[in-house]
Order: structure tokens, then C-alpha cells, then sequence
């Protein structure tokens, strides 16, 4: 399945990636072969199939939290690695509703 | 809305639940907290956190569904929504897509005769998201503070059942009264821990095919809500009857304006590329969860509301009124069975919805923090029953034992507020009154027979309110012939 | 003899005994690493003082009589996705370049609460999406047999610091094959453990259904050990497992008599290049002298597995990489905007791979494409793990290679992605299945002098079965020798 140039500029505008010409020549290029190939998979008839869509079996299920509030982070400790902030917040450009 | 247009409204209701903790992770969930001061690794999605299930916000989401008459679902899934928002700090939102935790049920609205049930489509758990604060620099940057992030929310998407603006705001507020009545929700929608969004079409007056619809958001009032909704109503159909169609849209409510207007950032068409989330398995509620959640519920607003009308003869109102909110119908509850005689219902039904109720407004109390406890209440109704004490004398006894907690039969005595029933003292009185008002009592008998009130007035006051209406009224008659 | 050539359990006896101390077994490694790694590349980050305090720490206790347990004093390497508290933690991307987290993964902590000693973090490919380690934001790790060779990856600075005796063991993430196929690769051991029996919690997600820590070690018996370390339910993870650990050391010597070991005829053909076939051939037939039955099995849908595990694997990331966006951590490359800076932040510190991937991600969870795609891709992996399910009726354990091929040439494959992604064919079934899966040495091939692996899968939560069996080949065989590349 060959995936147009429009088609990679919309993936990457959904995925918030910014690509150059050079990369989306490329990314066209390789994403269409590994399309291709993921075709065989419609050799198979999975239509009475139920899809594995967690690894962990069933009736492993895990006990839920009890719910009680227990230490977090201080506010400096959360900020400490952002890029900007303002007071405890963190900064960021304009956001536009 | 105008005849020839039939309005179509379903509402999408969230509510953020009563827990303690987040819903994935330990930190808590109280309001007004410093920005990012109630944080860890898993809410504000840092590499390699994992979520981890509350278990109390699962409880709670199956007793709003027994609640509603919803079908729980034992298995349900959990599911990642995708977008980017910087209030969103995983890049997702933990939610529930195809199999959500509830399904089906309704909420019955109104009252005589017009009785009506709006169905739901279904219930379900997610996560909020932080809060974008604008404007925090000069530059006109935006700030973000996580507090609210992973904080639980329960999700009800009612079917387009809802036909005008009127309807929308009752069954809002029957909603939201139903889950603060079970004890999962605060009722807050000015702090937004109660919101609701509308999806509002208009199709011509009786047409099958529903027309487009828009979304309406950012209502944080009944009031705004009825605004919003009547505003959207006549743009589109302004729209419509002028040749144009409807965009389907999501649109902002502009409080200041009174509008809704369509949101600024459209961007690409919303592709959330949902898929089950893999950090979570899915949701089993087993069979001992749904029994101890069905045990545990309260008689709901909608059958008590009926009950006692049915039982006890309230009217529809006053039992409205007692049932919009728990602590007051649990005080009723109280009271009538301190009292011990059904017939109490109606004064102390009276006596909640009156003069408590606003004496509760003006002091902001709940009914759980009044010095005035239920057995006060059932006392009084005793002392008003028996004629020991008089209506205008109650309402001093009430308000005294409201603000200090002394029993009202010790407020009678302390303040000599028995009622005056012996017709001697009382026959001195109306002499008296009748002596000092010559002109009126001329005109009374010239005809103007509505003097009387005047003169049981008069009575009233010189008694300091005590005196017994009755004897009043039949002394007078005696004194003014008839 | 240097302290560095023993075993970590031979190590352990010996700090138990006080015939050696983990200040020397700490200075050793350190030495060993500082002589060793600007060749090699396996470490993105030594971290040398807190390696020294936590080794003087250790011989106290031992002097004490007080030690923690049988990791207590020696000298553990850690991939660079496992966060560790105050120690930058990159998953060998720029996007988290300068990142210095404020917590532990869980195994970090159940490491050191048993006196591991830290040396640092491993290079790997970034956010582990690689085959060779080549996608390593901070350069390359090479193979300590043959340092124009690949170590296999991603946590091939894992499995080449153990290879490389820098480190008594290590741990690394396995999510298509990326312990077993650098194990395979360097010559070491890698066990990756069923789904769910070691936390994830702190561990840098990649494909969040598929991640699975587990040991890189120089022996079965170090692996089992550093398993039963880090094993077990974690109330932060709740897809780990509640079920009990079992004794992995108890029946490790219980040999091969009796085994029953399927070989599945998909991965014994044409894809395999001979002298690779071979040395599985001869391991096979070492099980058999040793007791052990070997039988026929059929994968029928294993063909399918690259497939399925190169749409779900990205559709996860795709997602998983979502939250490096420049607001709470990490480097930010302001633009026009918002998403203009969000766009420009992405870009600059994502590499190729992860681009690659977010975008065939991306495209997988689509609107349109979901139910083609990713839907589909979990379906056949239902019947993946169908295949084992029946295969597991007539043996206990699937036996084949871990890899087509022994490692290869640094730059052969990097203009080829699909081409590198075949290179995980015998490893993705056991990864979509969930099972446990081990690759153990079984010699050097004839052409190239180059490590093999020999692949087991064991059924689920099966670990000690697994582990016995190999040891009982690795008793029979002996030890590889010291890897050549590398003096």
C-alpha cells in the first residue's frame, strides 16, 4: 500500500512532527514498504478471531488501589525539570481556545 | 421551541467523583491547592509511570448505574483518547470507548402528570485533564497547572431526549441532586466538579430526520446552560430559515454575551486514535461488588419524593423540596420518626421547607451541622399541636433554638412564650384593644368586616404574640356582635 | 585469576566468604569499563562515585555478618530506560537529554534494597526501537567479539558490558526480542520473562503490551539469580502478575532427562543461514544425548508475527512517545506557537527510528484504518499464541534459533528498515505470545567465529523450566571463552 506525500504530511501533522522534504521522501518510501508487507496479513481470516489486546491472561486481573492519598511530589520537585514555568506553573506558549 | 421546530438535546454530564485519590495514581484530589502541588510521576506523565485503579471510584460509578437502572458491565475496557493539549500530559486520555461501564438506563423529570423518563446511553470512567491558566506572563504565555489532572470523572451521555431548554435544566438539576443524594459527587458547578456539555439540534415540527448538531461547552450554571441552549436554538434556526445549514461544530457559551460562538481552534478534524489501553487490564466488577453497592443504596430522591406524597400527603412541592437534598430529607426522616406520629409529616415538612430552609440560607449550614436537631423539631411540632405554644411564639422558639441549640420547651419556658388560651386575661385585652380604637371599631360594624385582622393584630401585639388566635377570634365576635 | 572473570554468583560467594570485597569487584569493573569503553560504547554513563559509596556500603555489611542477600556488593549495569532517581536517565534519545529523574523504576529499587552496586546505564537504541543498538542517539555500541560488528540491540550495551566482563550482569528490556537477540549476538544469556512477571513501573514504555524487563547475564545460573531479584508483583504495575515467584536457583541443576523439546519446523528452513542452523542442530542433538526428547512443533501464524508485532509495537509507541512534548521535561525548541513548539520539539529530539515508528503508529490507529490494522494485528497475535498453546500439548519447551543470522556489520542494515526488522522473526512470536523466552550460548559459528543463541520458550510463568534447561546445556558445553574482539 504506497502511502501519497499528503498522507505522510497528515500522519506527521497528527503526530506533532515536523518533517523536511529530504524525510518525507523518505518516511513515504519506507512507510510504504512496511505497508506492504503488513498486507500479508490479510491472508488470513481473523474474523472469528478475539484480538489479544492484553498480554497479561484473564482472571490475572490485579487487585484495585485501596483509596488513600499518599506523598506525590512537591511543586518544585515537579518543576524541576520543565523547560519554563511561571510560579509553580508550568509555562507555555499561548494556548488559543 | 417556536411550533414549527422541534428542538432535539442530549446532554453529556461530568462528574468528578468523591474519592479521596486520584483516579490512577495516590495524590489527592482537594480543591485550591497551590499549581502542581498535588502531583506524582503517574499525573504528570512522566516517563515510565503506570496507572493504578482506585478502587473506590469503580464502586461509585456502579452505584450511580444501579442507580439509573443502568446494565453493569461486568467486563468493560479501558482505552487511550489521543491528543495533544498541554493539559493532557500523557499525550492521552485514559477513558472508556467501546465497552464502557454502564450501559442503558434513565433519569424520570417532571411532575403532575407530565412525568417523563430521559434515557441514558451510557455511563462511564475517565480521567480530567489539568488546567490551562491564561495569560500567566506578560508575554501572554499560558500556564498549566496538573492538579486536577487524573482526578476521576464519571461520564453521563444522555440519549437526545430532551426537548427544550426548560427540560435540559431539570433534568441537570435532577441529575445532579441524584449524585450528591449518593454521596459521589459535590454538586459543584462553579468549580467545575459538576459540567455538562449539550449537543442541541433543531428539525422541523414533527420530521423524523434529526438535524446537525452542534456542541455546546463551558456551561458552569443552570442559568447559563438554559441560556446557551435557547440561544443555540434561535441561531440555528435563524440559520435554517434563512436557506442556510448547519455546521456540525463544537461551540463555546460566551457568559458575558449570553452567544455561543464557534471555537477558535479547529485544527484537523478530531482523529483521537482510540485503542484499548494496554497499561490496564480490563475492568472486572464481580458479582459481590454490584450486591454490596445495590445494599448499600439509599431509598433514591424519586421514590421518596413519591412516598410522601402517597404516605405521608405532602404536596408535590413541599416533598420536592425535602428531597433536593439528602441532609434535609434524612432531617425530615428524623424528625417525623422523633415525632412518632405520621400526622406530624405536613407541619414538620412545613416547618423545613419555611423558616429552616431559610434560616439554612442565611447562616449556610447544612442540615448534619444545625444545633436544631430532628427531636427539636418533633418537640416544637408537639408544643404547636398541643396549642401550648402559638404559631408566631413557634417561630421565635424555632429561630432561638436554631441559633443556640436549647431545647424549645426550655426556650417556652425561659422566654414565657406559652400560648395564652385563658379567656379572662384574653377578654381584659380585647376590652382594652377595643377602647383604645374607637373609629375602627365604629366602621367594623358600619360593614368594613375586614377590620377584623386588624383587631386580632392589635390583640397579637399586646400579648407579645402569645395570645391563642382562636379565643381572640371568638372573643371578638362575642364583643363586635357577629 | 581477575575478580572480573567470575560469575556474579562465583563473585557472590566469594563476598560472602570475605575472600573478596566489593570495593575490588567495584574498582575492577570501573577499570575494565574506563580501559574498555571508548572502544566498545556499552555504557552511555558511569556512574562511578555512587558505584565506589554503594560497594563500601556493601563490605560493611558483609563485615557485619549483614549482607542483603546474594546480590549484595556486585556490580550490576542497567539500561538507559530504567529511571534512576537523581541519575539522568535519556532511553539513549536527546529528547530526554539532561533528564534527571525524580523517581526509581521498581527494579532499580529492588536492586539496590539487595545491595546491588550500580555502575551506570547502558547504551541501547533509542527508546529501545532497534535490532543493533546503531539507533542510539549517543553513537553506536559495538560487539565485544568483533568491534565492527553490531552487539544486537536495543539493550546491546547490556549484553556487550556483560560479554565484555564490565559488569557482573546486567538488565535490559526485552520487547521484540531485545534481550535475547544482543544475548544471542554477544554471547551472553538473556532471559526475558513472561509478560507481567517483572514490573514495568519506571521502566521508559515502548509498547506498552510487549515490554518485558529481564537479565542479561554470563551464566544461566547469574540470570536465574538476578530474575528471582526483580520478579514479582508490583501494586504500581497493574499488569504484573500476582502469582508467586518461583525458586529459580532450586531445580537449575536438574539437567535435560525427560524434557520434551518441540522444534518448530517454520524455523529450521530456508531463513536461517547454515552455519547458525548448525550450532542449533548440534545443541539439539547435545539435549537429545542428555535425555532429553526432540520433537516436530508447528508455528504455523509465527510467518505472520513481524507483521502483527510492526503494527502493534508502533500503534503503542505511537501513543507511549506522546508525552515528550517540551512542557514538563526535557529540552524545548520554541516556534511560532504552541504547536508550532510542540512540532519543533518532537522533531529535533526524536531520531529517525522513533519517527518512523510514531508515524506508522499513527497511521495504524487512524481513523478508517484501525480495524485494518491494528485490530487485525492483535487478532493473529491471539493465534500466535494459539500456536503455542498447541504446540506446548506435545513438548515443554519450544527449542530454534534466536536469530537468522550471527551479528552483523554495523551500517549493513541502517538504510533498510524492513530489512533490520527481519532480523526479530524468531523472537517476536514468543514477545506477541507472552511467554517466557531465554537465549543461551551454543558455541560460535564455523564461518565468522561469532556467538549463536539458542532460543527456549516455555510455557506461561514457566521461567524455571526454562532456565534448568539451559543450564543443562551450558553445563555440557562449558563456557564460552572470553570474547576476542576485546582485550
Amino acid at each position: 500500500m504506497a502511502l501519497t506525500r499528503d498522507d505522510v504530511r497528515r500522519i506527521a501533522a497528527l503526530a506533532r512532527l515536523e518533517l523536511g522534504e529530504e524525510e518525507e521522501r523518505l518516511f513515504q518510501g519506507q512507510l510504504s514498504a512496511v505497508l506492504d508487507y503488513v498486507r500479508q496479513l490479510e491472508a488470513l481470516d481473523v474474523s472469528a478471531v478475539e484480538p489479544m489486546t492484553h498480554a497479561l491472561a484473564a482472571g490475572e486481573a490485579a487487585p484495585l488501589r485501596d483509596d488513600e492519598v499518599r506523598p506525590g511530589l512537591s511543586a518544585e520537585e515537579a518543576l524541576a525539570a520543565a523547560p519554563a514555568r511561571e510560579g509553580t506553573c508550568f509555562k507555555v506558549p499561548r494556548i488559543i481556545e | 421551541m417556536t411550533g414549527e421546530w422541534d428542538v432535539v438535546l442530549g446532554l453529556e454530564v461530568h462528574a468528578q467523583l468523591l474519592t479521596r485519590s486520584k483516579a490512577f495514581c495516590g495524590c489527592s484530589t482537594a480543591f485550591g491547592a497551590e499549581p502542581n502541588a498535588q502531583v506524582c510521576p503517574v499525573c504528570l506523565g512522566l516517563p515510565g509511570s503506570l496507572p493504578s485503579l482506585n478502587r473506590r471510584m469503580v464502586e461509585m460509578a456502579v452505584r450511580v448505574g444501579l442507580a439509573l437502572g443502568c446494565a453493569v458491565r461486568r467486563k468493560s475496557v479501558w482505552a487511550r483518547k489521543n491528543y495533544f493539549y498541554p493539559d493532557l500530559p500523557k499525550g492521552y486520555q485514559i477513558s472508556q470507548y467501546e465497552l464502557p461501564v454502564c450501559e442503558g438506563g434513565g433519569l424520570e423529570i417532571g411532575a403532575g402528570g407530565r412525568e417523563r423518563l430521559v434515557r441514558l446511553v451510557r455511563i462511564h470512567l475517565e480521567e480530567d485533564a489539568g488546567k490551562n491558566l491564561h495569560d500567566v506572563a506578560p508575554d501572554g504565555s499560558s500556564g498549566v497547572d496538573l492538579n486536577r489532572a487524573g482526578v476521576p470523572l464519571l461520564e453521563i451521555v444522555s440519549a437526545p431526549d430532551l426537548r427544550s431548554a426548560d427540560e435540559a435544566v431539570e433534568y441537570l438539576k435532577a441529575l445532579r441532586a441524584l449524585l450528591v443524594w449518593l454521596g459521589v459527587n459535590d454538586g459543584n458547578l462553579e468549580e467545575g466538579s459538576f459540567r455538562c456539555d449539550a449537543n442541541v439540534s433543531v428539525k422541523p415540527a414533527g420530521a423524523e430526520k434529526l438535524g446537525t448538531r452542534c456542541e455546546i461547552k463551558n456551561m458552569n450554571s443552570f442559568r447559563f446552560l438554559r441560556q446557551a441552549v435557547e440561544f443555540e436554538v434561535r441561531r440555528q434556526v435563524a440559520v435554517l430559515e434563512s436557506g442556510g445549514a448547519v455546521e456540525q461544530e463544537t461551540r463555546l457559551f460566551d457568559p458575558a454575551r449570553g452567544e455561543t460562538r464557534a471555537m477558535r481552534s479547529k485544527e484537523e478534524a478530531h482523529d483521537y486514535r482510540y485503542f484499548p489501553e494496554p497499561d490496564l487490564p480490563p475492568l472486572l466488577v464481580d458479582e459481590a461488588t454490584v450486591e454490596a453497592q445495590r445494599r448499600a443504596l439509599p431509598e433514591l430522591p424519586r421514590a421518596l419524593w413519591r412516598r410522601l406524597q402517597a404516605e405521608l400527603g405532602l404536596s408535590a412541592q413541599d416533598a420536592g423540596l425535602l428531597v433536593a437534598d439528602r441532609g434535609v430529607a434524612d432531617f425530615f426522616a428524623e424528625a417525623l420518626a422523633a415525632a412518632g406520629r405520621p400526622e406530624a409529616a405536613k407541619r414538620i415538612a412545613n416547618l423545613l421547607v419555611g423558616d429552616l430552609a431559610r434560616l439554612a440560607n442565611e447562616t449556610g449550614l447544612a442540615p448534619a451541622a444545625w444545633k436544631l436537631r430532628p427531636a427539636h423539631l418533633a418537640e416544637l411540632v408537639r408544643l404547636l399541636e398541643s396549642g401550648a405554644v402559638g404559631g408566631p411564639a413557634g417561630k421565635q422558639v424555632l429561630e432561638e433554638t436554631f441559633r443556640s441549640g436549647r431545647a424549645p420547651a426550655a426556650v417556652v419556658e425561659e422566654r414565657g412564650l406559652a400560648q395564652l388560651s385563658d379567656e379572662a386575661a384574653l377578654e381584659a385585652v380585647v376590652d382594652r384593644v377595643l377602647a383604645a380604637s374607637p373609629a375602627e371599631v365604629e366602621r367594623h360594624r358600619g360593614g368594613k368586616k375586614n377590620l377584623l385582622g386588624f383587631f386580632v393584630g392589635q390583640v397579637m401585639r399586646e400579648t407579645k404574640g402569645k395570645a391563642n388566635p382562636a379565643v381572640v377570634n371568638a372573643l371578638l365576635a362575642k364583643r363586635l356582635g357577629g | 585469576m581477575s575478580l572480573l572473570e567470575l560469575s556474579l554468583r562465583e563473585l557472590s560467594a566469594a563476598l560472602a566468604a570475605r575472600r573478596a570485597s566489593s570495593r575490588e569487584a567495584t574498582g575492577a569493573a570501573l577499570a575494565r569499563i574506563e580501559a574498555t569503553d571508548g572502544r566498545l560504547g556499552a555504557f552511555l554513563r558511569v556512574t562511578g562515585e555512587r558505584a565506589r559509596a554503594a560497594a563500601l556500603a556493601a563490605d560493611e555489611r558483609a563485615a557485619r555478618g549483614a549482607r542483603l542477600g546474594p546480590l549484595d556488593g556486585v556490580p550490576l549495569a542497567l539500561k538507559d530506560i530504567f529511571l534512576t532517581r537523581g541519575v539522568e536517565t535519556t532511553a539513549a534519545s536527546r529528547i530526554l537529554q539532561g533528564w534527571i529523574p525524580p523517581y526509581s523504576a521498581c527494579v532499580v529499587e529492588r536492586l539496590e534494597a539487595q545491595g546491588a552496586v550500580l555502575l551506570g546505564k547502558t547504551n541501547m537504541d533509542e527508546f529501545a526501537m532497534g535490532s543493533s543498538n546503531e539507533n542510539s542517539a549517543y553513537g553506536p555500541c559495538r560487539n565485544p567479539w568483533d568491534l565492527s560488528r553490531t552487539p544486537g540491540g536495543s539493550s546491546g550495551g547490556s549484553a556487550a558490558a556483560v560479554a565484555a566482563r564490565q559488569a557482573f550482569g546486567a538488565l535490559g528490556t526485552d520487547t521484540g526480542g531485545s534481550i535475547r537477540e544482543p544475548a544471542a549476538f554477544s554471547g551472553a544469556v538473556g532471559l526475558k520473562p513472561n509478560y507481567g512477571r517483572v514490573s514495568r513501573y519506571g521502566v521508559i514504555a515502548f509498547a506498552s503490551s510487549l515490554d518485558q524487563p529481564g537479565p542479561l547475564a554470563r551464566t544461566v545460573g547469574d540470570a536465574a539469580v538476578l530474575l528471582g531479584a526483580v520478579a514479582g508483583r508490583d501494586d504500581r504495575d497493574m499488569t504484573s502478575s500476582a502469582r508467586p515467584v518461583d525458586d529459580y536457583l532450586a531445580g537449575l541443576e536438574g539437567g535435560a532427562r525427560g524434557l520434551r523439546l518441540g522444534v518448530p519446523r517454520e524455523w529450521m528452513g530456508e531463513g536461517v543461514d547454515g552455519p547458525v542452523r548448525e550450532r542449533v542442530r548440534q545443541a539439539l542433538e547435545a539435549y537429545r544425548a542428555m535425555g532429553a526428547e526432540v520433537v516436530d512443533v508447528s508455528l504455523p501464524h509465527s510467518r505472520y508475527g513481524v507483521a502483527a508485532y510492526y503494527l502493534i509495537a508502533p500503534a503503542e509507541a505511537s501513543s507511549n512517545l506522546a508525552r515528550y512534548d517540551g512542557v514538563r521535561f526535557g529540552p524545548r525548541v520554541a516556534g511560532k506557537g504552541l504547536r508550532e513548539t510542540y512540532a519543533r520539539t518532537r522533531s529535533a529530539g526524536f531520531g529517525p527510528e522513533p519517527k518512523r515508528r510514531i508515524m506508522l503508529g499513527t497511521y495504524a490507529l487512524s481513523a478508517g484504518y484501525y480495524d485494518a490494522y491494528y485490530l487485525r494485528a492483535q487478532k493473529v497475535r491471539t493465534l500466535v499464541r494459539r500456536d503455542f498453546d498447541e504446540a506446548f500439548r506435545s513438548c515443554d519447551l519450544v527449542a530454534g534459533p534466536v536469530t537468522p543470522t550471527v551479528a552483523f556489520r554495523l551500517g549493513e542494515r541502517v538504510d533498510d528498515p524492513l530489512r533490520m526488522y527481519l532480523a526479530d522473526v524468531f523472537t517476536i512470536s514468543a514477545s506477541l505470545a507472552a511467554l517466557p523466552a531465554l537465549s543461551v550460548p551454543c558455541g560460535l559459528d564455523a564461518a565468522l567465529g561469532m556467538p549463536v543463541g539458542l532460543q527456549l520458550v516455555g510455557r506461561p510463568f514457566d521461567e524455571a523450566t526454562l532456565l534448568r534447561a539451559a543450564r543443562a546445556l551450558e553445563r555440557e558445553q562449558g563456557p564460552l571463552p572470553p570474547p576476542r574482539g576485546l582485550p
